[in-house]
């Protein structure tokens, strides 16, 4: 029970740094308070029983706040701190409440905090890996044995994302052949 | 209620992905909205008084079995974390060429994005 | 860009060795402890992102060039798919395990098959496509058009 409150209090905190780094004046200051937003994400898997994710996410929240700070600290940075138009603000709203409600209604027949899921439903998979994952594949980390032997296909999947995300990245970033697309945008420009 | 509270995170980083102007910003508002749905998929996966689902040598396997969390969520979020990070590099190359040619990151000002 | 200040680059030159150790340590013992290909890689990553901001630019060229990085992105991503076909051919089944493991041999370093292998595979994937990625971003030199040229310009077109 106690350790429902501390994880409550912990995305209070995220909750609090998610704000401020949205509604921050300063974007490097915001960018900082993204990172306590995801050091504290972190923690919280910490306390959830998943050291592998949280390992994972603290050394993808140290890339991901270099790769920002790196990207936005040497621009002559003008913060636009006001809100679009009038029809995007409307529709926000509109669409938050939705997913409030929906969510709400969705989260009224969830399972208590601390009873999985796994053990709801009769014959899950998860509990044939717990039970077999060591015998099966040989290795003591069973989030190790799910990624790469049991659904070793859907880590290829994710390995082929990854590749064409970076592939899309060099392509946009390309020096050269940017400098002929400007081209032919001036010559529309001038036609 | 441990839910909702990720539920208000999602939301928070769904209001500033379509309210900001500022293109980081935006950015910033879909990281906030992967942290949200991260957590939810882990806090699904817990039980009480639950350990991590790492076999040591040593253990008993029977006492393992009642104790242990759910390894495929954990599993699936770590793929997504990663997956996150490339998405993440893509869309800042795409706002450091938006930046490159209209000298803003506000998104208003892009006329040539309006059609 | 020459870089930082000679006590970063000496400190950095302590420090690269160690990351670079706890990275790999990561990346083989993944099936034992918590760890594994994704979050070793991006330690490996982080060890190759450290020099490179410490010392600019100039190093790229030296020790670790970009293209060499794209290389064993692809390298990775073929272990890994290799270790896959391999199953294909030996048990009938894709993605199977073929190295069987006896039950005494389980907590050591050489043991769970194909694990250790597609460990090293989506390490050396993940670690060589972000520092790719890294470089490409940080490298990128930004070309600030005139204000007047573009903005202006279609701003008339639209009127």
């Amino acid at each position: 029970m106690t350790l429902e409150y501390i994880v409550a209090a912990l995305i209070i905190l995220m909750i609090m740094g998610a704000v401020t780094a949205l509604e921050t004046d300063n974007l490097l200051s915001s960018i900082i308070a993204l990172g306590a937003v995801g050091f504290l994400l972190a923690i919280a898997f910490l306390f959830l029983g998943a050291p592998d994710i949280a390992f994972t996410q603290i050394v993808v929240e140290i890339l991901l706040l270099i790769i920002l700070i790196r990207v936005t600290i040497h621009r002559d940075l003008k913060t636009t701190t006001a809100h679009r138009a009038m029809f995007g603000w409307t529709f926000a709203i509109v669409l938050i409440a939705f997913l409030t409600w929906f969510g709400l209604t969705v989260f009224e027949e969830f399972p208590a905090f601390g009873t999985a899921v796994m053990d709801r439903v009769a014959d899950s998979a998860s509990v044939t890996y717990i039970k077999e994952g060591l015998a099966k594949s040989g290795a003591g980390n069973l989030v190790t044995a799910v990624l790469l032997d049991f659904r070793a296909f859907d880590t290829l999947g994710e390995a082929t994302v990854l590749f064409c995300a970076i592939l899309g990245a060099l392509a946009i970033l390309r020096q050269k052949a940017h400098k002929h697309s400007k081209e032919k945008d001036q010559e529309a420009d001038a036609a | 209620m441990i839910y909702s509270l990720c539920l208000i995170l999602i939301g928070i980083g769904l209001y500033g992905i379509l309210t900001k102007r500022n293109i980081v910003k935006i950015i910033i508002g879909f990281v906030i909205m992967e942290a949200g749905v991260h957590l939810l998929l882990i806090l699904i996966g817990y039980r009480m008084q639950g350990e991590a689902p790492i076999l040591q040598p040593g253990m008993k396997l029977s006492e393992f079995i009642t104790r242990a969390v759910d390894p495929l969520p954990q599993a699936l979020t770590l793929t997504s974390i990663v997956i996150g990070l490339g998405v993440l590099a893509l869309m800042i190359a795409i706002a450091i060429r938006l930046y490159e040619r209209y000298k803003t990151f506000d998104i208003t000002e892009m006329r040539r994005l309006k059609g | 860009m020459t870089g930082m200040s000679l006590i970063v680059k000496t400190v950095c030159r302590w420090l690269k060795g160690f990351i670079l150790l706890f990275g790999v340590y990561i990346v083989l013992y993944g099936h034992l402890t918590p760890g594994g290909g994704f979050s070793g890689g991006v330690i490996i990553a982080c060890a190759f992102i450290l020099i490179f901001l410490a010392e600019g630019k100039l190093v790229e060229t030296k020790i670790f060039s970009k293209n060499v990085a794209g290389e064993l992105d692809s390298v990775g991503i073929l272990i890994f798919w290799a270790a896959a076909l391999t199953g294909l051919f030996c048990g009938g089944v894709y993605f199977k395990n073929f190295i069987t493991t006896a039950a005494e041999s389980h907590f050591k370093l050489f043991s769970s098959g194909i694990i250790p292998i597609c460990n090293i595979g989506i390490g050396l994937k993940v670690g060589a496509s972000l520092f790719v990625v890294f470089v490409i971003l940080a490298a990128v030199k930004i070309v600030v058009p005139k204000k007047s040229d573009n903005i202006n310009d279609h701003e008339e077109d639209e009127k």
